[in-house]
């Protein structure tokens, strides 16, 4: 009787459900919460970036900080002017882009239209390991190779100059080459699935009415492609623009107007080259670098995204 | 005037063969644009090529034994990054113990319990916008978040969580394709069989997407090997071991820079040799962890697997 009592027990199948429900409530939460974190860090870096980015500004003043084209930091009355800051980070992004797309899209073009099996067999991998090298290399051959090369281009350029000031080849030049070649991979990687989302049908028809390979790639296959090929050309901007440690030391160090030869300073490596040692005021100014970097981000992944691509950035 | 014909008898031929259809026209544009295409594929291999081979005939010299085991010394004339390795190892372990169950954890809900709404997404678009945020912005709020609001200073524990955040985004998506590819057949036979949901994400979903798992940890590996900035100003720059072994608990709380800290150190203080040895290194574990993830790319459709 009782052994009956603890089998039926066992084997009921509406009571003993209970523990179970509750594991798989608990479980659900678990997983709702893990899910949450990313808003939570999401709004969390935004309210930090608020919070240490704003105080300077109105210590100092919005217009002397974004409108400002002089950083002393050190000087006895200290200046905070990031306008040209800015300006190098703008022009460097757009140079890079204006450089690496062209040239990301043709070899996106290369692996999913023209190569032989073979071909694309060697070029893919090789991208996939381009966009694994860690940034502090390509700064480290920045520094080797490309600035020497800029140095002799610079001798060449200013011969004579008495006005300029050399730079020893780190200038915006060298810092842009690096970036283009950084944004590479990205650009490659997602204009090529792009491409290869195209629908077959449309190349066929396009080759049966008489186009040749190249006018159907051009005129169909890549205006077919082109809002993937946008979203690749955002995510390459939101690269360029966030890159740091590779063109710290490759762009020189001082805040100068954008211009090829000058030694000049980016939103990220003015964060880098400071972060180290600055307190008070300076350090404020530095966060509120970060936040106009932020913002910038933001605009391009948000807006810009939407505006290029004609739709949200997720699929 | 015979001339005159023939030749313009040879034209109309030439012109004829032009239109046949067996006589393709060749484009000028076309070739062009070919040249230019194969161009820039040339450049993007020429480049891989160009990095590792340069990186390597500068570097292999210094990589040596005691270069990887050692630690620079002043006092024993020793310059190593045995510390610098183990910083590595450290922030690896400790990052993706943060990430790892919640990016997966967040997957799943995603996948197997969220409906098609708005929660869902919010945190698709914020998963989305925090794999857009630069690593530089993550160094700066983990150095005022977890290094001043929490009090971690700088320390191995600060950069391992900043990292943690920033490789969440990978972790979730790689997990949420691997999910993707589990049939529907998978959960519905579990289902109806009478296991509970989470019995069946564990014993069922879980281990068939496991190759999809390890590759976005496996890619989150790679990522967090090759940070620098989001680590300087969070993990610091320290750079030896610890002298006791209970010194390998408390070492978390501590200042260490990992390996690309330690080159981008060299590199700005001229010291090259040292700069590039490390590049070797780290180009090493690059091309292993990419070789591992296209090993486990291979094995990725569960339903494949007999």
């Amino acid at each position: 009787m009782d052994n009956n009592m603890v089998m039926s027990k066992s084997f009921s199948i509406i009571e003993g459900k209970k523990t179970k429900a509750v594991t798989e409530l608990v479980m659900k939460y678990i997983f709702l919460i893990c899910a949450f974190f990313a808003v939570l860090a999401v709004f969390s870096i935004t309210l930090y970036m608020v919070l240490n980015g704003t105080p300077a500004l109105f210590k100092v003043g919005i217009k002397e900080i974004l409108f400002g084209t002089e950083w002393a930091p050190a000087a006895a009355e200290p200046k905070y002017g990031i306008l040209y800051v800015i300006f190098t980070s703008i022009v460097g992004t757009a140079c890079a882009v204006l450089i690496g797309v062209p040239i990301g899209v043709l070899t996106a073009v290369f692996i999913a239209e023209v190569a032989p099996k073979k071909l694309s067999a060697i070029v893919k991998p090789a991208v996939e390991l381009l966009a694994g090298i860690p940034s502090v290399i390509y700064g480290l051959l920045g520094i080797m190779l490309l600035n020497p090369l800029m140095y002799k281009l610079e001798l060449l350029v200013f011969k004579g100059s008495k006005t300029h000031q050399f730079t020893g080849g780190s200038n915006l030049l060298s810092a842009i080459i690096v970036l283009a070649i950084m944004i590479l991979p990205t650009v490659i990687n997602i204009s090529e699935s792009a491409i290869k989302a195209v629908p077959k049908d449309m190349r066929s028809a396009s080759l049966a009415l008489g186009a040749s390979k190249i006018q159907t790639i051009f005129k169909v296959v890549l205006p077919v492609a082109k809002s993937g090929i946008m979203s690749a050309v955002v995510l390459g901007v939101g690269r360029a623009i966030g890159e740091a440690m590779a063109i710290t030391l490759v762009s020189g160090s001082s805040v100068n107007l954008p211009l090829p030869f000058n030694s000049v300073r980016f939103l990220t490596t003015a964060i880098v080259a400071e972060m180290g040692y600055a307190a008070d005021e300076h350090r404020q100014v530095l966060f509120t670098i970060g936040l106009v970097l932020f913002v910038f981000i933001m605009l391009v992944n948000t807006v810009f995204s939407r505006l290029l691509t004609g739709r949200k950035t997720e699929e | 005037m015979e001339k005159v014909i023939v030749l313009e008898g040879l034209n109309a031929v030439d012109k004829k063969e032009k239109r046949s259809l067996l006589h393709k026209k060749i484009r000028l544009s076309d070739c062009i644009m070919y040249v230019l295409i194969y161009l820039s594929a040339a450049l993007a291999v020429a480049l891989l090529i160009g990095i590792l081979g340069y990186v390597f005939v500068k570097g292999i010299g210094t990589v040596n034994i005691s270069f990887l085991t050692s630690v620079t010394s002043v006092l024993k004339g020793t310059t190593g990054i045995a510390g610098n390795i183990v910083n590595t190892l450290y922030v690896i372990i400790l990052t993706l113990i943060v990430a790892a169950p919640i990016g997966i954890g967040s997957a799943v809900y995603l996948n197997e319990y969220a409906k098609k709404g708005r929660i869902v997404k919010i945190i698709e678009f914020t998963t989305e916008t925090l794999s857009g945020i630069p690593s530089i912005i993550f160094g700066l709020f983990g150095m005022v978040f977890f290094g001043n609001t929490l009090g971690l200073g700088y320390s191995l524990l600060t950069g391992s969580f900043t990292l943690a955040i920033m490789v969440l985004p990978l972790i979730t998506r790689n997990t949420q394709e691997a999910l993707k590819t589990v049939p529907d057949s998978y959960r519905n036979g579990a289902l109806g069989m009478g296991a509970t949901k989470w019995y069946m994400i564990r014993t069922i979903l879980l281990p068939s997407a496991m190759p999809g798992i390890v590759t976005g940890i496996i890619l989150a590996i790679g990522r967090i090997v090759g940070e620098s900035a989001a680590l300087l100003f969070t993990a610091g720059s320290g750079f030896l071991l610890p002298k006791v072994f209970s010194g390998y608990f408390s070492k978390i709380f501590e200042s260490g820079g990992t390996l690309t800290i330690q080159l981008y150190l060299s590199m700005s203080k001229g010291q090259y040799d040292i700069a590039f040895g490390i590049a070797v290194v780290l180009l090493v574990i690059v091309l292993a962890i990419n070789m591992l993830t296209k090993v486990l790319a291979g094995k990725l459709d569960v339903t494949k697997i007999k």
